[in-house]
């Protein structure tokens, strides 16, 4: 490995490396420096071990270290000639191990050091011991030696530090565009005069061990802050371990390429006078090849050191949200405002803690999804890090508690001695300029600009149509994606996946859009809820020229601002029609000439660029491309193409920013093609064909009772919402950071044609070029202009058509199936087979690229048996609820009957059907799933599962939360589902206790606590990268890793979605195989598939490309008797398979020895290419990608595609296990459970039953508290548990993570102290009491005592808490029953049942999502209102009596358990502060409510009416 | 999908004959139509189908899904546009179709299917009836010429997508009407002559050449017509019968079925049929051998012309009333069907083998036969046996061969131009309906052997495509090969 990452090879790449991981700092907040806060600093680390991850050789971290103040006294002690604190440089340097380069890059510093006008001082060796490092590690280590620099002339300390910064940034471009072999190893760590960086790739405990200095009694400052590093990086390396210059980060920047790009077109016009000449000396600003928290640290740097603060850059690049939703002042979103218009935010989840040498502090992005805690001590001292309990400190020793809050900072200025207040930090910098004056004098409104006359948006009808043919509309698009979005302002919804062949395999013409898919979050970074957490999520955008960055002027906001960027006609005429100064605009023909094809398109994008670049030099801000001009003559150019093309060439012009870039185009009509042109830089876009469609539809009374504006405002609103889903799926929040993010992948899209318009993007198996885009657009052209088909075609990507486009689950590969599996016939099962595969050669899948290489055959007995092959399958995931209860338990049994496994996918399970029936039918699903909805997910469900599956995200919609609506769910599913019948339910998005890798990471620690027998597998969805996540997923010790192909099946999905998220399965399971293999972490994980799996011929090609295992879905539905209606959302399936309605489920037909027989037949034909192939046993077959051959095609598209990285042996194939021979170390043997049980034994016991009564101490490293126990008293008494409080255990110190999670009936859990997030995560009818240590003298309920996401997806049980929640306290509870004195943002988020008691005040966004249950909530200042989120609830004042006695009745038991005086304080004087309890319900869950108190009513008055019958007839 | 709940609610209704008492008078249609109202409702059924099978089992495709869609929304111009799109003559599928995508329809598998032939019949008259169908000639003219030879259904619709396209088309009919089988092999009970005199209206107004009473190979020699045209299509149908060559055959009173149904069309045309040629059954004990469509024809013609007795025999066995797992849906079955002209009253028998043909004076009047059975060979097919002593006798004074077509007529035409015939005896063609004669191609029955209107269409369509391209030689639309 040699210190660097490895070549790109097959599939992997380092670029889509990612990490996370524990961040803090210890300081004194008066500046006293001692040896004391390094100690200190190392013991915050090594007490986060568990947030980082080791390699394979289970002793390399992934990276760690400390930033310091420069330890003056044991530089000088050894070096007596140094100049006083602050007079000098300093910094370590990582060299080449090789003596001659390390002497090159030393004489090159030294050397510009000189240039510089500086001084080097001298050099210092620094003394490490290497022989602590694991063997990954030491492979890489560079040679340090550390050099102290001074100034020649006395300089002020400010100049020398950017002295400093520009010798750095100049001497690491020297040695980067050097030819020295190993020139990465050179980095240097920090040059400044106040902080010093010691890092590695280390684990948290080998800092202090590398690092002699560390342990020296001389080193010492005011301020450690560390960073411990959990990467998904295959190969970390030492210059990537953390903090950085300036800063350590936990998360993740989701946007990283456009702020890359976007900070790279700026370079061009930047000018500072503190620089001078001098500003060209830092460029690039973004070092090349460096992580996304590498580069943001290169940008915030460069703005620190161009005359910003601190504080001032950070609130740049992610400023919080400033939205009407946010109670900020108002001066300070003018502040945001201004700033918005010329810088993007660096949109991801972060938890940042910076550190210059005077200020140290903290942030965390919009979202606040990392958790940041910190203690402030009576004694100055403060502790801030991603938990508590990092720190012990006596109970009375400590000030007050906290937490960082999304968007807002924490600041200590160690020099005044204090923290500052976030309002006075930001107050301070929002005041140094007349911001409000600026924006409201220079900014634009778009609604305000004027418009003369009328702007036509209708066509005639013979244009109109051929525009349709030009543009190839469909009937589909008109029918299924148009229409619907105009009646509903929604975008339509679709079932059943896609199986139609990728762009590039098609016969038909495909628009470009179609080549690229969208990318998004999984495992490393949460997605967003668009609609549920909207006060994060902004469209409004800004176009017009930018200025330069490092300055601050009212012309810098001289921008035409909109709130969204779909431009109606009339909009961008008002944009052309403009001629006030700094709103030029041109028009400019997106057309090329037909007659001079072929190479016409080329010749047309070239002539575009460099007339673009004319036009800026005119003075043009805004540039129009249009397609308006097309006729016979000229065919339009594909409008991704020339927006894509147009805006890299500018970048490379360094001109991007001095023009808005509108695209005026009837191809958009899709979300997937705006999300395009915005991905790929365009401002705004102007569908005018779809305007003039839309137009056409109203005229011909096609549509019901719309009239034009209302269709197009509807329209307009539909594309917006999808865009805010596409953003959310990455975890974006703003438009603006989106904008030129690329946050897609091409597939089928060749390389030269992606680095001429696509720079950067990802396509991994290659595929056309500009002359087959040239061919395409013709062909569409000809069709409009010469054959002119009367009708528009049908084309049938989202339902059959024999002329349309290719579909996998066509009519014949459907009845073949059925007929096979109902009569048993094999050979009809092989008419099927045969059918397929010859389809898939067409080619339709990737797969079907592929031909087995010939080898010596052997007979057939000689392979292993069916049995063991059956083994390997499963079926997909599918929730009773989505399918019905015949259709789910019929797969179940069949599955149960072959020893493979079902999947109750996320909608819990009947614990009727944990043990088999008498008739012996077993129907318990073996495989369990927990999904974001946790519905159903208790400890005796998952106490009932043999592998317990995470599910991340779904093929069908990778990056979405998923909607079960009121009307599907009755009684059954209600029950299963632990929620209100009518009542909807809501997946969101994320998983709420994964919003990192050390989060999955917890959770699998969670469920292998919960059942320590079961696998534990988490299911991700193919994209490119998803090898590197698998990585992180392996290191967090999943024993099973699913890669689900884009394809797979849904019960409802968005359209776009469902086309145009996620890979085929094929490249990401090769991604994952060679990823894994590569570094050693093959053998520690089973690799399973899935999506569109079919035949035996399919189940050997994914082993070899590194499947273990192989899930059906849809196949399995087909043998059932699904007839892929597409009609799953709609409840009117007819084969009774999808759908709750009785009368339809009787009209299924399904029967377990249907799917017996198709699974038979899959071994069997497996068997039979093993013995063609010589293969004995089915393990030989994984990952033997060399028995694969790439065919020949002589499609003249697919031809271009050349599939063979995916066939490529990764370098250490040999060295390195290929497939899984090893169990994952879950380090669960001597957790505390582990006591818990052995001291509960005579509560467990099956006859005695004694309560008994634990004291332990517990500090943050105990995790999962209590998680084993409820598992052990799940097993033995089922979901009733035992009777209440059998087990009582008090807990002392400051809890780990997931304390109290899935904790069963009967066991009650008292922690007097504090405690991380997760804490009652599912709870499952246990008590979990919070309370401030005895000792303690803050005031409780001001002061957080628990983490994030407090009872997620409880189920039933109380929680009484004394003091203050973070953010998402109850999210998702079901059933749960809490107290507790204050709480964060988004409290009772998304929950569906339970009742909770706030008794203080709230953050944002309480109750989104909420569709049952109840909170009650002390308003004391009457702002409650504005921090709930009403979209689905109504508040209303306490008056009925039931709620008042709950709510008393509660808080007696609160004050019973807790003594806390706040809500002894509400019973004394009650009906004082019974009028400020504000009750908030669900409306859905009201009339469910309702609605069961009528039935009641109902039945009793049916009872009366009997009885007087009865007595009339007596 | 206008409803989605649509066939849950609604029944199956068809629209229904006439009164057996009153249709075996005359031979007007003996189907009715439905009012528009119930129509829309039928039409609401539909489920608007992920995989719509109806439309894969349909041999020109229609896409039902679609135009059902726009039936039930009231939108009869839509409904047109979409059917006209893949259906040349939804008018005369409409009626005579036996329409595969009833058999294959979603809801068949557990409820009865959408009405589609009846709703497809009823948006093509609609179409008629709101003067949506008009003549649209094409804009222009290519200058290149194409003779169609042969004017049954594959023909019209070969010359009509060709005349389209802008091509001079000539369409060459050896007898004395347009239509082929349509016009002389279905009786006017299941299609009137009208339905196809107002189609070729149109197509005469849209410049298509028509030359009837003229046979290439006779009138024209053929090798002309490959001379004077830049490519020939030859749609000469399946017209060699399949013949019963057993003693007495020779006999008067025995005909093949389509003299017998060619005969009363034209006598329902007006044509004057001499007494010696005259072919009736007034009075007759009728036998029809063969148990297929032209023998339901035979039998509804012949209670029309007052037969005394009719029997259709069949050497097949009786085929079941359901689908057997041999035929699983959405194959189409092969299942006992009752047309209206069993209705109208005829004796069937199934597993019968005629042997021989008695008479008195040269005129039929008895047909011996046999009872036979069935049973499947070693090798899978299917083996006939006699059952002994089950042999018969009938009184038969007119019988009527209606045991299906061999192949077309290979004399003239097919052997000047020495054109290569398959096993069968068809005429060969490739995957472009080319025959081995460069330009020449051919379509329906008489390259894919006796066989459906709608197939007939279809093939019609698909050559006009392949003429198309081989008049402009398109290379770019090739077609991918696995």
């Amino acid at each position: 490995m040699q210190g660097k990452l490895p070549q790109r090879q097959g599939l992997y790449d380092s670029a889509f490396e990612h990490d996370s991981c524990g961040i803090g700092f210890v300081a004194h907040i008066k500046g006293t420096r001692s040896h004391d806060i390094i100690r200190r600093g190392i013991e915050v680390l090594e007490r986060m071990e568990h947030r980082g991850a080791e390699s394979a050789d289970n002793k390399t971290g992934d990276g760690a270290g400390i930033l310091m103040q420069i330890p003056h006294e044991l530089y000088r002690n050894e070096l007596p000639t140094l100049p006083g604190p602050g007079l000098y440089g300093t910094g370590m340097v990582f060299l080449p191990r090789e003596t001659g380069e390390a002497e090159y890059c030393i004489r090159e510093l030294e050397r510009v050091v000189d240039e510089e006008g500086l001084r080097t001082i001298g050099w210092r060796d620094i003394e490490v011991d290497s022989s602590v490092l694991g063997k990954i590690s030491r492979a890489s280590e560079p040679a340090m030696k550390q050099i102290f620099i001074a100034g020649k002339n006395t300089e002020d300390q400010a100049a020398l530090e950017r002295k400093l910064y520009i010798v750095r940034k100049v001497v690491e471009k020297k040695i980067r565009d050097s030819s020295l072999s190993r020139k990465r190893l050179f980095y240097i760590p920090s040059l400044s005069t106040k902080t010093m960086v010691y890092k590695g790739m280390f684990m948290p405990n080998q800092v202090r061990r590398y690092y002699r200095d560390l342990s020296d009694p001389l080193t010492s400052s005011a301020v450690a802050l560390v960073h411990s590093r959990f990467s998904t990086n295959t190969f970390p390396s030492w210059d990537l371990a953390q903090p950085f210059r300036l800063l350590a980060h936990n998360g993740e920047i989701n946007t990283i390429k456009g702020n890359r790009f976007w900070m790279s077109a700026r370079e061009s016009s930047f000018a500072s006078p503190d620089f001078g000449s001098d500003i060209g000396k830092i460029l690039p600003v973004i070092e090349p090849g460096k992580s996304d928290s590498a580069s943001f640290d290169n940008a915030l740097e460069m703005l620190y050191f161009t005359g910003r603060s601190l504080p001032h850059a950070l609130m740049m690049l992610i400023p919080e949200s400033w939205n009407e939703k946010n109670p900020i002042p108002e001066e300070l979103k003018y502040f945001y405002e201004y700033h918005s218009t010329f810088m993007e935010p660096w949109d991801g989840p972060a938890s940042m803690v910076f550190c210059d040498g005077r200020f140290v502090g903290g942030t965390l992005d919009r979202n606040g999804l990392r958790p940041s805690r910190y203690v402030v001590t009576k004694d100055d001292l403060i502790v801030m890090g991603s938990e508590v309990g990092v720190q012990t400190f006596p109970a009375e020793r400590i000030a007050y508690k906290g937490r960082l809050m999304p968007g807002k900072l924490l600041f200590v200025d160690m020099e005044k001695g204090r923290i500052i207040p976030d309002e006075e930090v930001k107050r301070q910098i929002y005041t140094q300029k007349p911001y409000r004056l600026w924006v409201q004098l220079n900014t634009v409104n778009l609604e305000d600009l004027e418009v003369k006359g009328e702007v036509p948006v209708s066509m005639e009808e013979n244009r109109l149509h051929e525009m349709h043919l030009l543009y190839g509309y469909t009937r589909e698009d008109i029918k299924d994606i148009i229409t619907p979005m105009v009646e509903t302002a929604q975008e339509p919804t679709g079932s059943m996946g896609t199986d139609t062949p990728l762009a590039v395999f098609s016969d038909k013409p495909q628009r470009l859009f179609n080549y690229f898919k969208q990318c998004f979050a999984q495992v490393t970074n949460p997605a967003i809820d668009p609609i549920r957490e909207e006060l994060v999520m902004t469209l409004t955008s800004y176009i017009g020229e930018q200025q330069n960055l490092l300055e601050e002027t009212p012309r810098h906001c001289r921008m035409i601002k909109f709130k969204n960027p779909i431009f109606t006609n009339r909009d961008i005429e008002k944009i052309r029609s403009s001629d006030s100064p700094g709103f030029k605009s041109i028009t400019l023909p997106m057309t090329f000439p037909v007659r001079n094809a072929p190479g016409s398109l080329k010749r047309a994008m070239d002539a575009l660029c460099a007339s673009v670049e004319d036009k800026i030099n005119e003075g043009c801000s805004f540039i129009i491309l249009s397609d308006q001009n097309t006729d016979r003559e000229n065919a339009p150019i594909p409008s991704l193409l020339a927006c894509a093309g147009v805006h890299h060439h500018l970048i490379r012009a360094k001109k991007r920013t001095r023009v808005g870039l509108i695209i005026e185009t009837a191809e958009a009509r899709e979300i997937m093609h705006f999300a395009l042109l915005f991905g790929y830089g365009a401002g705004a876009v102007n569908p005018y064909g779809a305007f003039a469609t839309i137009h056409g539809l109203v005229n011909k009374g096609e549509l019901q009772d719309i009239r034009y504006l209302k269709a197009e405002d509807n329209y307009i609103k539909a594309l917006n919402k999808g865009l805010l889903k596409v953003l959310s799926k990455m975890g974006t929040s703003t438009l603006r950071s989106y904008r030129g993010a690329q946050i897609f992948e091409a597939i089928g899209l060749g390389n030269e044609l992606i680095n001429d318009y696509f720079t950067e993007t990802v396509s991994r198996i290659g595929g056309i070029g500009i002359a087959e885009i040239e061919i395409e657009t013709l062909l569409q052209h000809d069709t409009a202009y010469n054959s002119k088909p009367k009708l528009k075609d049908s084309q049938g990507m989202y339902q059959y058509r024999k002329e349309g486009e290719r579909h996998a689950w066509n009519p014949e590969s459907i009845y073949f199936l059925q007929w096979a599996t109902r009569t048993g016939d094999y050979d009809k099962y092989k008419e099927f087979s045969r059918v397929v595969s010859k389809q898939n050669c067409s080619p339709h899948f990737i797969r079907g690229l592929f031909d087995f290489k010939p080898q010596t055959p052997i007979p057939l007995e000689e392979v292993e048996n069916e049995k063991k092959i059956l083994k390997r399958l499963t079926t997909g995931a599918m929730s009773f609820g989505s399918i019905s209860r015949e259709a789910h338990e019929t797969i179940a049994a069949a599955m149960n009957t072959l020893s493979g496994r079902s999947n109750s996918g996320e909608g819990g399970e009947d614990p009727e059907r944990f043990v088999p029936r008498p008739d012996g039918t077993f129907t318990r699903s073996a495989i369990k799933q927990v999904a974001s909805g946790r519905f159903g997910v208790t400890s005796n469900y998952l106490a009932n599962a043999d592998e317990i599956q995470i599910k991340i995200a779904q093929g069908a919609k990778p990056g979405e939360g998923g909607q079960l609506p009121g009307y599907k769910i009755d009684k059954n599913i209600a029950k299963t589902r632990h929620s209100t019948p009518g009542v909807t339910l809501i997946s969101p998005p994320p998983h709420h206790d994964i919003y990192s890798i050390e989060d999955l990471a917890q959770l699998i620690f969670d469920l292998k606590n919960a059942n320590p027998k079961a696998r534990i597998s988490v299911k991700l969805v193919s994209e490119s990268g998803v090898g590197t996540i698998a990585v992180g997923v392996a290191k967090a010790h999943a024993d099973n890793i699913l890669i689900s192909g884009f394809e797979g099946g849904t019960g409802a999905s968005p359209m776009s979605s469902i086309r145009h998220a996620g890979l085929p399965w094929e490249i990401g399971l090769a991604e994952t195989h060679q990823t894994l293999v590569m570094n050693d972490l093959r053998g520690r994980v089973r690799l399973q598939t899935d999506g569109q799996l079919k035949t035996g011929r399919d189940i050997v090609i994914a082993a070899m490309l590194g499947a273990e295992e192989f899930g059906f879905g849809t196949a399995t539905l087909i043998v059932m008797g699904c007839v892929m209606m597409r009609k799953c959302h709609q409840n009117t399936c007819p084969v009774g398979v999808a759908t709750q309605d009785p009368e339809l489920r009787k009209r299924f037909t399904g029967k377990p020895e249907h799917l017996i027989n198709y699974f038979q037949f899959i071994a069997r034909e497996a068997r039979e290419i093993m013995a063609g192939l010589g293969i004995r046993n089915f393990e030989d077959l994984v990952g033997r990608s060399d028995l694969l051959s790439v065919r020949a095609i002589d499609h003249w598209k697919a031809k271009t595609v050349d599939p063979s990285a995916l066939i490529h042996v990764p370098d250490d194939g040999e060295a390195h296990a290929t497939h899984c021979v090893q169990t994952q170390i879950h380090k669960i043997n001597d957790i505390l459970d582990v006591t818990l049980i052995q001291k509960s034994s005579p509560a467990l016991s099956m006859y005695g039953r004694m309560p008994v009564s634990i004291d332990m101490p517990i500090n943050n490293t105990d995790r999962a508290t209590g998680t084993m126990l409820s598992y052990e008293v799940s097993t033995r008494f089922g979901e009733d548990g035992l009777p209440d409080d059998s087990i009582q255990c008090t807990f002392k110190g400051s809890a780990g993570q997931s304390f109290g999670a899935f904790l069963a009936q009967g066991i009650t859990f008292r922690l007097e102290g504090d405690a991380n997030d997760y804490f009652g995560k599912g709870l499952s009818g246990g008590r979990l009491i919070a309370v401030p240590p005895e000792g303690s003298d803050f005031i409780p309920e001001e002061n957080i005592i628990i983490g994030n996401t407090v009872l997620y997806g409880a189920t039933s049980g109380e929680a009484f808490i004394r003091g203050i929640a973070g953010e998402r306290f109850a999210v998702r509870n079901s059933g749960a029953v809490a107290v507790v004195e204050g709480a964060g943002d988004h409290c009772a988020e998304y929950m569906t049942g339970g009742r909770i008691i706030v008794l203080g005040r709230v953050g944002r966004n309480f109750a989104a999502g909420m569709s049952g249950g109840i909170a009650y909530v002390l308003d004391n200042d009457g702002t409650f209102e504005y921090f709930c989120n009403k979209g689905m609830v109504e508040l209303s004042a306490v008056r009925e009596f039931e709620d008042q006695d709950f709510i008393i009745e509660l808080l007696q038991k609160h004050v019973k358990h807790t003594s806390s005086a706040v809500a002894k304080d509400v019973l004394m004087n009650w009906h004082d502060y019974l009028p400020k309890f504000m009750k908030v319900l669900p409306l859905e869950y009201k009339r469910a409510l309702d609605e069961m108190r009528i039935a009641q009513i109902e039945a009793k008055l049916a009872r009366v009416r009997e009885e007087e019958q009865l007595g009339a007839t007596y | 999908m206008g409803d989605p709940k649509g066939f849950l609610n609604i029944r199956r209704q068809e629209s229904g004959y006439r009164p057996v008492e009153e249709r075996v008078n005359d031979y007007g249609e003996v189907e009715k139509l439905m009012p528009d109202d119930s129509r829309r409702m039928q039409a609401a059924r539909c489920m608007d189908c992920g995989v719509p099978f109806c439309h894969w089992a349909c041999p020109v495709g229609n896409i039902m899904p679609e135009w059902q869609d726009a039936i039930f929304r009231g939108n009869w111009k839509a409904a047109y546009d979409i059917l006209q799109d893949t259906n040349n003559f939804p008018e005369f599928t409409g009626r005579v179709c036996p329409a595969p995508c009833e058999a294959a329809c979603v809801l068949a598998l557990n409820d009865d299917a959408v009405t589609i032939r009846q709703n497809e019949l009823a948006v093509i008259e609609k179409a008629f009836s709101l003067g949506l169908v008009v003549a649209k000639p094409p804009l222009m003219r290519s200058g290149k010429k194409v003779a169609v030879i042969g004017s049954g259904p594959a023909g019209l619709a070969c010359a009509d997508l060709l005349n389209k396209a802008g091509h001079t088309v000539v369409l060459y009919e050896s007898s004395d009407g347009v239509g082929g089988y349509l016009r002389y092999g279905i009786p006017d009970f299941k299609l009137s002559k009208e339905i196809i005199d107002r189609r070729i209206n149109i197509l005469l107004k849209e410049g298509l050449i028509i030359k009837t009473g003229v046979t290439i190979g006779r009138d024209i020699p053929s090798s002309d017509i490959r001379n004077d045209f830049n490519a020939v299509c030859i749609a000469i149908g399946a017209r060699e019968p399949r013949d019963l060559s057993i003693e007495g055959r020779s006999l008067a009173g025995i005909h093949f079925a389509l003299e017998y149904l060619t005969q009363q069309n034209r006598v329902v045309r007006g044509d004057v049929i001499t007494e010696q040629e005259l072919i009736r059954a007034y009075d007759k004990h009728v036998v029809v051998i063969g148990g297929g469509d032209t023998g339901s024809d035979c039998v509804g013609t012949a209670n029309r012309q007052g037969a005394r007795s009719i029997t259709q025999l069949e050497i097949m066995p009786k085929p079941p009333e359901h689908r057997t797992e041999s035929e699983p849906w959405p194959l189409w079955p092969r299942l006992i069907k009752i047309s209206s002209s069993h209705e109208e009253g005829c004796e069937q028998m199934w597993n019968i083998s005629a042997k021989r043909f008695t008479g008195d004076g040269g005129m039929v009047n008895t047909i011996s036969a046999i009872e036979v059975e069935w049973r499947t060979g070693n090798d899978g097919r299917q083996i006939m046996t006699e059952k002994p002593g089950s042999d018969f006798e009938l009184e038969a004074e007119l019988v009527l061969i209606a045991m299906g077509f061999v192949h077309p007529v290979h004399s003239g035409l097919v052997q000047d131009l020495g054109l290569d015939l398959d096993s069968r005896g068809n005429i060969k063609i490739d995957n472009n309906f080319m025959t081995n004669a460069d330009g020449i191609f051919s379509a329906g029955d008489s390259s894919r052997g006796a066989s459906l209107v709608v197939h007939a269409i279809q093939d019609g369509r698909l050559a006009a495509d392949a003429i198309n391209r081989y008049l402009i030689r398109d290379s770019l639309k090739q077609s991918p090969q696995c």
